[in-house]
């Protein structure tokens, strides 16, 4: 049971002497990393990109998931074509530690046969990239031509180039930041507080009571939904539209369009994400805070870094705003690297960086046929079917 | 950014040109920011001519979005605010083509500028040049050039000057004028040192390399 293996879904390597060290100080040495690759890796390994998924996100970018037959989150994004092109590169996606896509995390069965629970010790956005690094170890591969992620995708990213800088030749963080802010931490507490207050969570026990905080987790993907989108693109889908119906109800029904999409996201949520993975991974946010671990100067995560950076913001994203990439590329730029960053025109919001977003795909095209030309990898063959 | 209809009367020859001297003043292999890299016409002929490691500042978000869809670094920012979060020399030549007119604050641009490298190339149009001059004294008209082609309330060159002008403002700021290339009726005269009066009534696009 050591090793790699297939399963329904991708791919999973089990360890049972991972010997993991957390920021936390403790340990883990059983770790199961659920992962999916696409493409070939070429005999110089120099072509493996590694995509960092989201907070709820998984190891599906691309392609349908196997068990849910939907299409990945970044299915305009990864494939073969699509600007992260899997005819070129070999494209890696590992659900993240504290995940419940097949990665150990709160819900992973111990040596027991019970689930940890709340005895899964609180993880880190380092603690995330020190597993990918085992994975990538595992897969020998000596280092990435690209890390790319959106949101704690970001995150992720900034960690790589900052703790792994040898590893990374170059990196394109999106809609993200170095630190997560004083309202994102707010936003992720009343979350975190609807999931707690839920009777069915059972201090988080809920598995062995056959149940689940369903209502409680359903109400925390409801508020955060709303910070993933702008007033500007609320306003234009639902206005003040009513929802199967003529006139108010004088009740609290879903009388508005916006409350009945809600409530939707919300239900729908509670069927493929766990709570507690819930609690954990919001938390590996709000800890992050790339300054404080390099003494408070951002730029000093940065120093001596040799990798190219595209960094990508939107309009419209008040949760990642542009303000706060833009003190990355000053951090960058003070510690001398190599950087690109592009503010894309959005009224879609944080969640625009998972949209069809014309001009961020030109970006990323532009940016990594760049970096091959640097690392020395073909460019693609110029097609005569190009669609203007 | 290049107009596309300014091709129409003539001014992306006269900004070929601007581009042309600038890359013939930029070593082959060094670091180089370009300040207001437009769309990243002249970063993209250093990299293919000069073999350059290059860098660009763009206001504009559509100039920024070109530059890196063509594989450029090039950050989204402001001359006026933005150079100070660059380290001391981290560059060997540092640029400012005509831009250093629409500056806010163009003493502190320069003084960021020899901050960041070691050697600035900064090309204006010369508002000396006799043509300006005579607009202005005959007719009583702020003038309108091939290279000053915006009407007074569109313009936004707020900080212009004329070759002699700058050249003072370098002296105040210890820079040294070491080449000065300008441009004439299309045609290119090199000097070095102090410009005279004579190109500064001739001149009417300059490219000055200067030094700390």
């Amino acid at each position: 049971m050591v090793g790699h293996e297939n399963s329904a879904d991708g791919k999973r390597l089990v360890l049972e002497d991972a010997q993991l060290t957390l920021d936390n100080g403790s340990v883990l040495d059983t770790l199961t990393l659920a992962y999916r690759t696409y493409g070939t890796l070429n005999d110089d390994k120099s072509n493996a990109i590694l995509i960092c998924h989201a907070l709820t996100g998984d190891h599906h970018p691309s392609g349908a998931n196997p068990l849910t037959g939907r299409a990945g989150w970044w299915d305009n994004m990864v494939g073969p074509g699509k600007p992260v092109d899997t005819d070129r590169y070999f494209v890696i996606c590992q659900n993240v530690i504290g995940g419940c896509a097949g990665s150990t995390g709160p819900s992973s069965q111990r040596a027991d046969g019970t689930p940890y629970g709340l005895d899964f010790p609180v993880i880190t956005i380092g603690d995330m990239v020190r597993a990918q690094n085992v994975l990538l170890d595992r897969l020998k591969i000596p280092d990435l031509f690209c890390v790319i992620g959106g949101s704690m995708g970001g995150m992720q990213v900034l960690q790589w180039a900052a703790a792994h800088g040898e590893r990374v030749f170059s990196a394109i963080p999106i809609a993200t930041a170095a630190r997560h802010s004083s309202q994102n931490i707010a936003f992720h507490e009343v979350g975190r507080q609807a999931i707690l207050a839920d009777p069915d969570w059972h201090g988080g026990n809920y598995a062995a009571e056959n149940t689940a905080p369903r209502k409680g987790l359903a109400v925390a993907r409801m508020a955060a939904h709303i910070t993933y989108l702008s007033e500007a693109a609320l306003q234009r889908k639902f206005g003040r539209n009513l929802q199967d119906r003529d006139r108010l109800s004088y009740g609290f029904e879903a009388d508005f369009q916006i409350e009945s999409y809600l409530r939707h996201q919300g239900i729908s949520f509670v069927d493929r994400f766990d709570a507690n993975s819930y609690l954990y991974i919001t938390r590996a946010m709000d800890y992050f805070d790339l300054a404080a671990d390099f003494g408070g100067t951002l730029a000093d995560a940065f120093a001596n870094t040799k990798a190219r950076f595209c960094v990508v913001s939107f309009t419209s994203d008040w949760l990642f705003p542009t303000s706060e990439s833009i003190s990355l590329v000053r951090a960058l730029n003070a510690a001398g690297a190599n950087v690109s960053f592009v503010e894309i025109e959005s009224d879609k919001g944080h969640d625009a960086f998972l949209l069809d977003e014309p001009e961020m795909e030109q970006t990323i095209i532009g940016f990594l046929n760049a970096a091959a030309v640097a690392r020395g990898l073909p460019l693609p063959e110029v097609s005569g079917a190009h669609n203007d | 950014m290049i107009d596309p209809r300014a091709s129409a009367n003539g001014n992306l020859n006269e900004k070929r040109i601007d581009l042309m001297l600038i890359a013939s003043l930029v070593e082959r292999g060094t670091r180089v920011l370009d300040i207001g890299c437009g769309n990243g016409e002249l970063m993209e002929l250093l990299v293919a001519e000069r073999d350059v490691d290059a860098r660009g500042l763009e206001l504009s978000q559509q100039g920024v979005n070109a530059c890196v869809s063509r594989g450029l670094a090039v950050v989204q920012g402001n001359a006026d605010t933005d150079l100070s979060y660059y380290p001391d020399q981290g560059f060997d030549t540092v640029i400012l083509s005509q831009t250093l007119q629409a500056t806010r604050r163009p003493k502190e641009v320069l003084q960021e500028m020899s901050r960041i490298g070691s050697k600035l190339i900064v090309s204006i149009p010369n508002f000396g040049h006799w043509r300006i001059r005579l607009a202005l004294a005959l007719r009583g008209r702020m003038p309108e050039t091939q290279a000053l082609s915006a009407t007074w309330y569109e313009t936004a060159n707020i900080h212009l000057c004329s070759m002699l002008d700058l050249t003072d403002l370098c002296d105040e700021l210890s820079l040294r004028v070491e080449t000065c290339l300008t441009v004439t009726n299309g045609k290119v005269h090199h000097s070095t040192g102090r410009p005279s009066a004579w190109q500064n009534l001739m001149a009417e696009l300059v490219v000055f390399e200067l030094t700390r």
